[in-house]
């Protein structure tokens, strides 16, 4: 059976990119301890030395749309391209192409559906930066296979938190029956306190430094009695309009395990949001 | 009401970057045009098939006309939509890093929890 190596769970700031590789005047003075942080926290996944990437994200109204619009998709496809022209235009992200697991999709996909999960699926899906933030920071060579899976943090009405710790929990079963010799590591990217296109957005640290406190103690403890307690659909206008993306966190508190205390934590506290990295080894520290 | 047509109109205008400048320069124009030629698009559908009922409310389509994102807001328009297509019209014209964005905020200072609802 396939075994899981590393449990990741990160924020996803599109500025990194330009961020850490801008030089000279345009290289803004947070840069440097930004590199040094995330280069610290590629080495998490590095050293758990996967085979194949399970990535959780949520689709920024680029293909999925108020038309159509699924609450959990699985991609199934050989190849995903990635980034969007307004994520070229806004981040300067650039083009990439990654290849696909369509093996793991496929099981996922029947899996979880047999255990209750209506899953969506694409077969032709051109992945955001919920998923190419991570590529670039915790894998930038972008050579390993991946699974993508898209929740909808985005577009009410939404899946409630404990649906997205539910999944965490299936998903991380799932993939240790899939039938395969492969190390899979699962990285998932949500965000803290977070306001766009709100009053509260761009300010010198993000929107609720005290939920970000919080949050960042429930991830790191593997607290879901408490987060699942004080975290709601309703609740979670309050630190930002955008902070339902921490439900993408709380999923990966599913796959890590309640309970499970996370091996490596780390934060930057940034203009606009806070930065939050975290890496779990289920099956021990590698040596 | 029509969120989703606020919507709609906000999320196909950005990914187009001809109509960017279209709505940059010409909001009136732009506007009529879109929903007169574009708002009963069936997205995924390339031969005639359409909807038939969409059309913007005259409060609607004057905060689109006069780019006032705090009305577009007050109207339950996705604000993550809303920015995007902004930034992408009016970043261009800062004259320091993110002058436009916090700006952009400064203009909403008045709107306290709860914000208008965004579900369509």
């Amino acid at each position: 059976m396939a075994s899981i190596v590393a449990v990741i769970a990160s924020t996803h700031h599109p500025f990194y990119y330009r961020a850490s590789t801008s030089t000279g005047a345009d290289r803004p003075p947070f840069a440097d301890e930004w590199v040094r942080k995330i280069t610290a926290f590629r080495e998490t996944l590095t050293r758990a030395n996967p085979d194949v990437l399970v990535m959780v994200g949520s689709d920024h109204f680029h293909q999925l749309w108020l038309d159509n619009m699924p609450q959990f998709l699985v991609g199934k496809a050989p190849f995903y391209d990635a980034n969007w022209h307004n994520e070229e235009r806004e981040f300067g992200l650039p083009r990439m192409l990654l290849k696909g697991q369509e093996d793991l999709s496929a099981h996922i996909l029947r899996a979880g559906l047999d255990a209750g999960f209506d899953l969506a699926f694409s077969n032709e899906l051109r992945i955001d930066h919920s998923v190419t933030c991570p590529i670039i920071t915790l894998r930038p060579e972008a050579d390993l296979p991946i699974v993508p899976i898209y929740t909808n943090i985005f577009a009410p009405p939404l899946p409630r938190p404990a649906r997205f710790v539910k999944l965490g929990e299936a998903i991380r079963t799932i993939i240790q029956e899939w039938p395969s010799h492969l190390r899979v590591a699962v990285i998932g990217t949500g965000h803290l306190s977070l306001e766009l296109g709100g009053p509260r957005q761009f300010g010198p640290h993000g929107p609720d430094p005290e939920f970000d406190r919080r949050a960042v103690e429930w991830i790191a403890t593997g607290d879901l009695d408490n987060c699942l307690r004080e975290v709601t659909l309703d609740s979670l206008h309050a630190p930002g309009n955008a902070t339902h993306g921490f439900m993408d966190f709380m999923l990966m508190m599913g796959v890590a395990g309640a309970g499970a205390k996370a091996d490596y934590v780390d934060t930057l506290d940034l203009f606009h949001t806070m930065e939050a990295y975290f890496t779990w080894y289920p099956n021990g520290v590698p040596a | 009401m029509s969120k989703y047509l606020l919507n709609k109109f906000l999320y196909t205008v950005d990914r187009d970057p001809a109509l960017v400048e279209r709505y940059r320069e010409q909001p009136r124009e732009l506007v009529t045009w879109w929903e007169a030629e574009r708002a009963n698009e069936l997205l995924n559908c390339v031969t005639g098939e359409a909807s038939t009922w969409l059309r913007f409310t005259g409060e609607e389509r004057d905060a689109l006309i006069g780019h006032d994102h705090c009305k577009l807001f007050e109207l339950g328009a996705h604000p993550f939509l809303t920015l995007t297509l902004f930034i992408a019209m009016f970043e261009r014209d800062n004259t320091e890093p993110l002058e436009y964005q916090k700006a952009y905020g400064a203009r909403m200072a008045h709107f306290a929890l709860p914000y208008p609802d965004i579900a369509t």
